[in-house]
């Protein structure tokens, strides 16, 4: 009787012996690798989005040549996800604690505040300051990547661009029309384009922020250089009526047909496409379309025919047209606890090499300084150039200072705002909601 | 088997690691996500108990009313579409058909095994406006209408998204009333129609009630099926225009992974939860209730 209970009181302890490993087993399977960024770091690993090529191009070429030695030290790894699920792994990644060495920073900046208050983005104006190569910046991107992060380099600026309204110089002569210096103009130049069967503006609405920037770019020349900041910082609201105005203008751009049909069904590649086929008069976008220009294969109406200009004055608006929108691209950081001395070499090399091999290679410009002299691909580029060193000062984009939702929330109702299916007013409220959400 | 169903020992063995595996699996999660909706917070910044606070913005938040009102609507027309059409489908596979239904069967069930994203695709060209002129739109022109941007605005959008789910799963509820209607014995349809039945009175008085049950588990499927749909509506319209076209599910998976706020993405993951539950138990109340009684 002794043995049996004995026995019996053996299997239970067994079976909760079991039960408490395969538990264990099951909660430690759902946490991080450990191999994260708390331990030193086995290779430069580098997550980037699979939409941008030229980065992990760059550090490719660079890996086998200038960073010779940094990458022997600690091997280059590229790893790609969709930009569309980029926050959600780096979310996860954090959550483990296994973000990469370096990685593509999310889509809003506010993320990566997030990330940098909670001690896992590394204060990269210090390290670069540590490591001597601070100087290698430029000062403008510096000073774009300071205005996005809250006065911190959280970011490194593997881009580098101003944005203005990219146009097709053979469709302006046969049309008889000069760049446009003033909204009105503009307004007018598209009309004219729309009334001899060319489409006037090509645009992205899938994607939103093309749509999105046209705003912005009214607002700061309406209003000046901190009508966005106003209203991050509560001053002002996106439904106080000059507000409603830049949404108004933008909307009727759509309402009389000037992206052409189904523009919310119109994704990023095909925008791109219809103006370099010289289907469209004007592009509104940002400078890194320079490389596509430069590429012979998808430019049909070749580089010699796209001039550039910035986004036209608006008539008694506070603004300048000599105040370019600006950005580092998709903000590309690096963990705060991998950051060791193989990491600087790597970062020390990247500094002082990234900018000329870019430009060299792939026609990017970037907020590296250009170490070795590279010859402009084209007219177009030589403008944007000297155009980016003479800029005096910079502002952000519509979605700058955005939370990630109201990021999404504008992103994904612009189309609907200049396709007639949603009023200007709901749309700034509809966005003003989601930002004064917490 | 009285003797090892009362042995309380050997229940436990035979039940134990089901119910383990089903508690780790299904309910330590449920459990875990209730609790998030407490919090608020992510995996970066941490979590910190915000007591009511979720279930407060929940009945104050418009997009849960809007997503709310889009998945009951989608719910509802979805789920008749595809009960109709796929018993109006068992239908001439039994009564029309008949043995030669074989190839049809397969050819509406065809869509079924096809990956929803691919679906989602082929809609999207089958109804697009720009850059080129899709099937649908040319249809349209060819018979002198406008072409109509399907994805602009959220009505076009639903309609289209109502058409791609009935016509993807159609073949499956198709399939499923077929195993209900043979399993109506030859000899009652035959009385029937000796009694002078035949058409839609043989249908309405006998097929019908006698096909009831695999006709409700039909509805109980296709209710919680589209209460709970994600895929095809990510792969079509991705939520839009605005959020036009956005599910709970959807509202669900951005509040949570995209805007990080994993609290408050829990407290509407359980709005669903008690969404799913009410209906169903809702539809078996009804399903209780004898057809033949009439």
């Amino acid at each position: 009787m002794t043995t049996s209970s004995t026995s019996a009181r053996r299997a239970r302890l067994a079976g909760l012996t079991a039960s408490t490993a395969a538990m264990v087993v099951l909660a430690s399977a759902c946490g991080g690798s450990g191999g994260g960024s708390g331990s030193a770091p086995g290779n430069f690993s580098y997550l980037s989005v699979t939409e941008n090529t030229t980065v992990k191009t760059a550090l490719t070429t660079l890996s086998k040549g200038e960073c010779r030695t940094a990458q022997d030290a600690l091997p280059l790894k590229v790893e790609t996800v969709p930009q569309a699920s980029l926050d959600q792994k780096l979310q996860l990644l954090a959550g483990q604690d296994a973000l990469p060495v370096q990685f593509a920073a999310g889509n809003a900046p506010a993320l990566t505040r997030q990330l940098y208050t909670s001690g896992k983005v590394a204060d990269l104006e210090a390290e670069l300051k540590s490591l001597g190569v601070y100087d290698q910046l430029e000062p403008a991107a510096v000073s774009t990547v300071k205005a996005l992060y809250g006065g911190k380099v959280e970011v490194l600026p593997y881009e580098y661009n101003i944005e203005g309204i990219f146009y097709n110089k053979k469709v302006f002569d046969d049309n008889g029309l000069t760049v446009p210096g003033t909204w009105t103009e503009l307004v007018a130049a598209a009309g004219k384009l729309e009334a001899k069967g060319v489409q006037p503006f090509a645009a992205s609405g899938q994607q939103g922020w093309p749509l999105t920037r046209l705003i912005s770019g009214y607002l700061y020349r309406s209003l000046g250089p901190d009508a966005l900041q106003d209203v991050a910082d509560g001053r002002a609201k996106l439904t106080d009526p000059a507000y409603v105005k830049a949404a108004r203008q933008v909307a009727d751009l759509g309402r009389k047909g000037y992206f052409g049909k189904g523009v919310g069904s119109i994704d990023y590649d095909t925008a791109m496409n219809e103006f370099l086929g010289g289907k469209a008069g004007m592009f509104y976008m940002g400078s890194w379309a320079l490389a596509n220009i430069a590429d012979e294969k998808q430019n049909k109406v070749g580089a010699d025919n796209i001039g550039f200009m910035p986004f036209p004055a608006v008539e008694g608006g506070r603004g300048s047209v000599e105040q370019y929108p600006s950005n580092v691209g998709l903000g590309i950081t690096l963990g705060a606890k991998s950051f060791d001395k193989k990491t600087g070499a790597w970062v020390s090399c990247i500094a002082k090499n990234y900018g000329s091999t870019a430009l060299k290679d792939q026609g990017a410009i970037s907020g590296f300084k250009v170490n070795t002299p590279v010859e402009d691909a084209n007219e177009v580029t030589g403008q944007v150039r000297k155009t980016i060193s003479a800029s005096k000062q910079n502002v952000l984009w519509f979605e700058a200072l955005f939370s990630t939702k109201a990021t999404t929330v504008s992103q994904t109702n612009a189309a609907g705002l200049v396709g007639g299916s949603l009023s200007p007013e709901k749309f700034m409220a509809t966005v003003q909601d989601a930002l004064s959400e917490k | 088997m009285h003797r090892v169903l009362g042995d309380r020992k050997a229940v436990l063995i035979l039940l134990g690691p089901a119910l383990l595996v089903y508690s780790l699996i299904m309910l330590v999660p449920m459990v875990w996500s209730f609790g998030y909706s407490f919090t608020e917070g992510n995996t970066i910044e941490g979590f910190t108990g915000n007591g009511l606070d979720n279930f407060q913005r929940l009945f104050s938040d418009p997009a849960v009313r809007d997503a709310l009102w889009f998945t009951a609507k989608y719910a509802v027309v979805v789920t008749v579409g595809q009960v109709v059409a796929g018993y109006l489908l068992a239908l001439l596979y039994v009564f029309f058909l008949k043995r030669a239904s074989a190839l049809v069967r397969t050819l509406v069930f065809f869509p079924v095994v096809l990956p929803t994203v691919a679906v989602g695709l082929l809609f999207q060209k089958f109804f697009q406006v720009a850059p080129q002129t899709g099937p649908v739109n040319s249809l349209l022109n060819a018979v002198g209408l406008e072409s109509v941007d399907w994805f602009g605005s959220a009505g076009h959008a639903f309609w289209v998204l109502i058409v791609m789910d009935i016509w993807r799963s159609m073949g499956f509820y198709a399939v499923l009333l077929f195993a209900g209607l043979v399993d109506i014995p030859e000899e009652v349809l035959e009385s029937a129609r000796l009694d002078g039945a035949s058409g839609l009175r043989l249908v309405r008085h006998i097929v019908l009630p006698m096909s009831f049950p695999v006709l409700m588990s039909s509805v109980v499927f296709s209710v919680n099926g589209t209460l709970k749909v994600f895929d095809c509506i990510v792969a079509l319209t991705g939520g839009g225009p605005g959020n036009g076209t956005t599910p709970l599910t959807l509202y669900m998976f951005q509040t949570s992974f995209t805007y990080g706020d994993y609290g408050y993405g829990s407290t509407i993951a359980l709005l669903l939860t008690v969404v799913c539950l009410l209906v169903t138990l809702v539809v078996f109340r009804v399903s209780r209730r004898d057809p033949m009684e009439g």
